[in-house]
């Protein structure tokens, strides 16, 4: 068995599949946000102690620890605030190559999440850029940020720098 | 003062904290779920997190399903200005140890330390077998029902204990539990109902396995003049330690624990009278185990806060022990109790705390 063992050299790899499936539990401040999409609205919350506005707010200011209370509906529209354009293939990749993919930040929030950048050359893509939410139909919306299908540029002029640079 | 374990400086729990213990939180994530426990625990002593220079958690990923889950539980503190910091995928009484050792080093005065456990959100018996060795044991499935199953009948085997003795442990639990706001499970049934039971795992029924629990819990430690200036009876730690066994289930002697027998000896838990233990002992049989392990008579009260069969939120289920003696000390109710906390597959891993009041 030795020889045999040591003819065929070590063993180098072992597969051991795991899958383990969880439920999700969004809090409070997370579903808010979460029906907001439903309706086509983004819905963040405020800060009683620093006016941050947060979207989405997990519930608690996470410089403070204060729990947030004051929800803030917030418009449809918000500036680029940093970007990249994706050229890489990868699996499980659902858009088209090559994309942008951009940090926003919605005007009156303080805090910038990511979205798809659409209906723009990827070379015309940049900072300061403002841009809006395209939304699915009504009869598709769904409690997910799959309900907003990408931003487009919404056509104002960009955004001074001072005004998002803190947001970077 | 010799051994290794013993206390050097003095340090206490100057405040205790825990959510009530539900077998699912639907509606908070875990920043609102820790908020109030963490609020509590500060406002107990009037102080917040600006008054401790240490902050350390225990918790895992696995339990969530979600990557750095623990840096997401921070939203419940606000670490700004940047705060110093640390986790451990461990229960929050290994955290606890953490937070003791740096205070044993003297840099600092006060620490936070928190854990948070949401067993709900997947099959828990799942989730456990990616503790075990990831290559021969792992790959079987074995789930920690089955294991504690196998414990509990080598213990039977041995003679050091019958499924009467488990049920007499169960049935005390759940009564003590009663008595335990916090708790999930409290009720008072006879050892003849529960016998009854039928069967989960053979030697194992159903009263024996420790519920699914979500819940928190958090814990104020102080050293020097915040000690005392914090609580007008401070508990002091008087010993601590851990120690873990081999990997290998097949290499144990699952019905003794060595590891919790040398733990005792380093923090001293024969070095006077214990009159509460409390014991984080998820399966009824284990409690016999553990029990012998740290030497103690029958004089000792064991779990009156009910025990990990009363509320097992994985995580916190150890440092809530630590927690639940502490405010035992702090009534009045005891002088000098210990805490015993574990972590892995039938005991594997297992830690000691003493406390004593002044």
């Amino acid at each position: 068995m030795a020889d045999e063992t040591s003819e065929q050299g070590p063993v180098t790899t072992l597969a051991t599949p795991i899958r383990l499936d969880f439920e999700f539990t969004p809090g409070i401040a997370q579903s808010k946000f979460l029906r907001g999409l439903e309706r086509g609205e983004f819905l963040g919350q405020r800060c009683g102690t620093c006016g941050k506005v947060y979207v989405p707010s997990r519930g608690t200011c996470p410089t403070d620890g204060v729990l947030t209370t004051e929800d803030v509906l917030l418009g449809n529209s918000g500036t680029v605030t940093t970007f990249c354009v994706v050229n890489v293939p990868f699996a499980g990749q659902s858009i088209e190559i090559p994309y942008i993919c951009a940090q926003i930040l919605l005007d009156g929030a303080n805090l910038s999440f990511m979205g798809l950048i659409q209906e723009i050359p990827t070379d015309q893509i940049r900072m300061g850029m403002r841009v809006e939410a395209v939304w699915v139909d009504e009869s598709e919306l769904i409690p997910s940020l799959a309900s907003v299908r990408y931003f487009r540029p919404n056509g104002e002029p960009d955004a001074d720098y001072e005004t998002y640079k803190e947001y970077l | 003062m010799s051994a290794a374990g013993r206390t050097v400086r003095p340090v206490s729990i100057a405040s205790f904290a825990q959510s009530r213990s539900v077998r699912r939180d639907n509606e908070r994530n875990e920043a609102e779920g820790l908020h109030p426990v963490i609020a509590e625990v500060f406002g107990n002593i009037g102080i917040t997190k600006d008054d401790v220079d240490f902050i350390c958690s225990g918790s895992t990923d696995y339990l969530i399903g979600g990557p750095f889950s623990f840096v997401m539980a921070l939203d419940a503190i606000g670490v700004w200005p940047p705060r110093s910091e640390s986790h451990v995928e461990m229960d929050g009484a290994w955290a606890m140890y953490e937070a003791w050792v740096l205070l044993q080093e003297g840099e600092i005065d006060a620490a936070l330390v928190y854990s948070f456990g949401r067993s709900s959100l997947g099959d828990l018996n799942e989730i456990l077998t990616l503790q075990l060795d990831p290559y021969y044991e792992a790959p079987l499935w074995p789930d920690i029902v089955s294991l504690s199953a196998l414990q509990a009948r080598a213990l039977i085997d041995s003679g050091k204990a019958t499924e009467a003795d488990f049920a007499a442990i169960a049935s005390r639990s759940r009564r003590d539990a009663l008595g335990n706001p916090n708790a999930q499970v409290a009720k008072d049934v006879p050892v003849e109902v529960l016998l009854e039971d039928d069967y989960v795992v053979a030697p194992l029924r159903r009263h024996t396995l420790p519920p699914i629990t979500d819940g928190a819990a958090a814990i104020v430690l102080a050293a020097g003049d915040k000690a005392t200036q914090w609580s007008e009876r401070p508990v002091w730690i008087t010993g601590f330690d851990h120690r873990m066994e081999t990997h290998s289930l097949g290499a144990r002697d699952l019905t003794s624990s060595p590891s919790v027998t040398k733990a005792a000896e380093v923090a001293g838990v024969a070095d006077g009278k214990i009159d509460i233990a409390e014991l984080h002992t998820p399966f009824a049989h284990q409690e016999v185990i553990v029990k012998e392990a740290l030497g103690l008579d029958d004089s000792v009260v064991i779990n009156p806060s009910g025990g990990p069969l009363a509320a097992n939120p994985l995580m916190s289920a150890g440092l809530i022990r630590i927690g639940e003696a502490a405010s035992r000390i702090r009534a009045g109710q005891a002088d000098r109790a210990v805490a015993h906390a574990t972590s892995g597959p039938c005991l594997q891993q297992n830690l000691v705390c003493v406390l004593e009041g002044a």
